[in-house]
């Protein structure tokens, strides 16, 4: 699984039938501390609600995608599988955008 | 699954079976800023995309699923003509 944070989103009319009534999100790649790029950009289909800005955790992985996204033929191959709420590591706790452990 | 500019159209006789009705473009992937992600690739079209167009494709078994024969050789396939993208404020027209 890969640390990304949400940039924004692809809209596309003509594409395959399987990814129509999904948003694409463009997700980037980012260091433990949630700001440094890490690599280049990548997209992903969003499985949990994610928007621009949110701390996400993506899968680009055929297999996983498709358990969450479709049936085993689904041409889905990385997906947007989590909203991270916080980070702790030994240099500090990184925030996502959800509820802190009082709530808020 | 990523963004590419399509280049060009890639036309082939001799192929395997299961490519045969199948269009191959050429396309350069590339982050939401435009900025190339290694080297051009040639991948299978499950549309009807050009050279120019921004796409979404994907590689990875699922490739191959994107095609009528859901068996073919295939690492690359465009699944989608992308209208617009909006990373961070609205930039980005195709």
């Amino acid at each position: 699984m890969i640390l990304c944070r949400v940039l924004g989103n692809a809209v596309a009319t003509v594409k395959h039938p399987v990814y129509v009534g999904r948003t694409v999100l463009i997700v980037q790649p980012v260091r433990p501390d949630g700001d440094a790029r890490l690599g280049r950009s990548f997209l992903a289909v969003d499985a949990v609600g994610a928007g621009e800005g949110d701390l996400v955790l993506c899968s680009r992985e055929g297999n996983t995608a498709r358990q969450l996204l479709g049936g085993p033929d689904d041409p889905f191959h990385s997906v947007v599988l989590a909203i991270i709420d916080r980070i702790n590591t030994a240099a500090g706790e990184v925030r996502g955008p959800g509820p802190g452990p009082d709530g808020t | 699954m990523q963004l590419a500019r399509v280049l060009g159209v890639v036309v082939a006789s001799v192929k395997h079976p299961s490519l045969i009705g199948v269009r191959l473009l050429l396309i350069q992937p590339q982050d939401h800023d435009g900025l190339p992600d290694g080297d051009a690739i040639v991948a299978a079209d499950a549309l009807q995309a050009g050279p120019g167009e921004l796409v979404e494709w994907i590689t990875g078994r699922e490739a191959a699923l994107a095609l009528p024969d859901t068996f073919s050789p295939v690492d690359a396939t465009v699944i989608a003509i992308v209208d617009h993208h909006h990373p961070n404020a609205g930039e980005g027209a195709p």
